[in-house]
């Protein structure tokens, strides 16, 4: 044991050598303080998002399995951090290899300081960085939605580690990093490709692998605790302006217009949410509306910097209707997607990337391009490509990484675990004693 | 001595309380139950799935009262919990074999 902390010192120590150089580098002048500032509050405000999506996760479950889900959210900020210092940030905007992957020369942050990169020419890297993090952590995170109230802790942790290694740094460097998407000019604004789309992806193939909880879905599986969702429903919409307007990675007009964008789809969305279930079901409940804001939120998450306010209210509803009718695939197809993972994200996330290719415009963003509605079908094509690739690749690596999970240390708690919760069976401690 | 046990609605609680203490009734005990009667469950929509709540939250209170006052605190309970909807819930009667002041020892009738 000791011998291993030992190891583990040692290692930590050399580490820590390497990234020395860092503190030789000065700023040469070109740093922009109001564009450094909004992309450092953008990164507390994305970091903020993950415990948001643990009390939004948390309170739909059972209220037996009430922390093991909220852990999910919560210790993906320890792994993911670490994995992206040491190499996911490197493997994802590190010196390009034949557009697939980046190189590991970004080791441990080696040679990522203050001076500026080429992504964020006004801000230190290191604060582009750690706002890369945030994103990175959210993910996985995400997915958990998928096998809540049944995975084991230990194939968890296992899961996003692979995960954020094998999918979501390759996709982030195809899109963001210089890869092959970015060459063919696939555009993701903040992430319906990169986040949402191989999350809920992966998260339908973790549904259907694991399999459905036990008693579903015959036996009543309601929400715990509606208000703690609706409350982690609140940070994330609040936190979802860093996402978005902080993928500006500058501070001004297009930052605005994303954040304008942002709010506009998650307002329009949870209003078309209600209203769809008024008339079908008689009542708009909150939790309808929760889901709406998420909906709204994640589909326009690819198009927040290229499309005009209008065009977001037009994807907002969108986002509403059509995912409203995507939770209802699993009851269709069988599986037990138990938080809607990919019924929200999943659908969001594709949905919203081709309507980047409906309503993009230059006029809002000169980096970007037009879309059909601005006179260019060829951007749709390149939509449908990225998302498509993106999605299949996700899909084809997280059944292999699950697999590879379940034959070694098993993928599920047992049936006897799974009755007493995931809170005393995985965790020893439970979220009530009331 | 009878215990006097009703299985009401959340909301009439306050009414109940009102109606015995107004008719002299010194102490009571309530608890959270759920359950169903004929009423049975209810029907509700989460994410566009619809569940049936199977066992529906009331409330109990337990009055423990001498035999000569049964009458007036079941007639207080109705007073106080009818609404004239389904699901107004349920009176029982029961015998009680003993009473025990633990402060005092004091035991039966007078520890009521």
């Amino acid at each position: 044991m000791f011998e291993r902390i030992r190891r583990c010192i040692y290692f930590l120590s050399i580490i820590f050598l390497l990234t020395l150089p860092v503190h030789a580098y000065a700023g040469n002048g070109k740093i922009d303080t109001g564009d450094t500032t909004w992309l450092l509050v953008s990164a507390a405000l994305v970091m903020l998002m993950t415990p948001g999506l643990a009390l939004f996760y948390g309170g739909m479950v059972r209220r037996k399995n009430v922390l093991g889900t909220i852990m999910h959210s919560f210790i993906a900020l320890a792994v993911i951090t670490l994995q992206w210092v040491l190499i996911g940030y490197s493997l994802s905007f590190g010196p390009d290899i034949n557009g697939f992957i980046g190189s590991l020369k970004w080791f441990a942050l080696n040679g990522v300081g203050i001076e500026p990169s080429d992504y964020a020419p006004t801000v230190p890297h290191l604060a582009f960085m750690i706002y890369q993090a945030m994103f990175a952590i959210i993910t996985p995170a995400l997915i958990s939605g998928a096998f809540a109230e049944r995975m084991k802790f230990s194939a968890y942790l296992l899961f996003i580690l692979l995960w954020s290694t094998f999918v979501y740094d390759p996709v982030a460097h195809w899109i963001w990093g210089g890869g092959w998407m970015s060459k063919l000019g696939v555009l993701d604004f903040a992430g319906g490709i990169v986040v949402h789309a191989t999350a809920g992806v992966s998260a339908l193939a973790a549904a259907i692998i694991i399999g459905k909880r036990k008693g579903y879905p015959q036996e009543p599986m309601t929400p715990h605790n509606l208000p703690m969702t609706v409350l982690g429903a609140g940070l994330l919409w609040f936190g979802w302006f860093g996402f978005n307007a902080g993928s500006a990675l500058s501070s001004g007009a297009l930052a605005t217009v994303a954040l304008v964008n942002t709010h506009i789809a998650a307002a329009t969305a949870t209003l078309i949410w209600i209203f769809i279930e008024w008339m079908k079901y008689g009542k708009p409940t909150m939790f309808g509306a929760a889901t709406g804001c998420i909906a709204g939120l994640a589909t326009i998450t690819p198009a927040a910097g290229f499309v005009t306010p209008m065009s977001a209210l037009i994807i907002g509803l969108a986002a509403g209707a059509i995912c409203f009718l995507g939770l209802k695939a699993k009851g269709v197809f069988g599986y037990d997607d138990s938080l809607d993972a990919f019924g929200v994200h999943g659908i969001g996330g594709v949905l919203g990337t081709l309507s980047v290719g409906l309503f993009a415009t230059t006029a809002i963003n000169s980096g970007g391009a037009n879309g059909i509605l601005y006179g260019n079908a060829k951007q749709m094509i390149t939509q449908i490509i990225g998302a498509a690739v993106a999605a299949l690749y996700s899909l084809v690596v997280s059944v292999i990484i699950l697999k590879v999970i379940d034959w070694t240390v098993g993928l599920r708690i047992d049936e006897d675990a799974e009755i007493r919760g995931v809170d005393l069976a995985e965790h020893g401690e439970e979220g009530y004693f009331l | 001595m009878k215990m006097v046990s009703a299985v009401i609605k959340h909301y009439r609680l306050d009414e109940v309380r009102k109606a015995l203490l107004d008719i002299g009734i010194q102490g009571m005990t309530i608890v959270d139950v759920k359950g169903f009667g004929r009423q049975k469950g209810q029907l509700e929509v989460y994410r566009g799935v619809q569940y049936e709540v199977q066992f529906l939250p009331k409330v109990k209170v337990e009055v423990a009262v001498p035999e000569e006052k049964v009458e007036e605190v079941i007639e207080a309970i109705i007073k106080g919990a009818r609404t004239g909807e389904i699901g107004d819930g349920k009176i029982f009667v029961y015998g009680l074999e003993d009473v025990v002041r633990i402060r005092t020892g004091r035991r039966g009738k007078e520890a009521l």
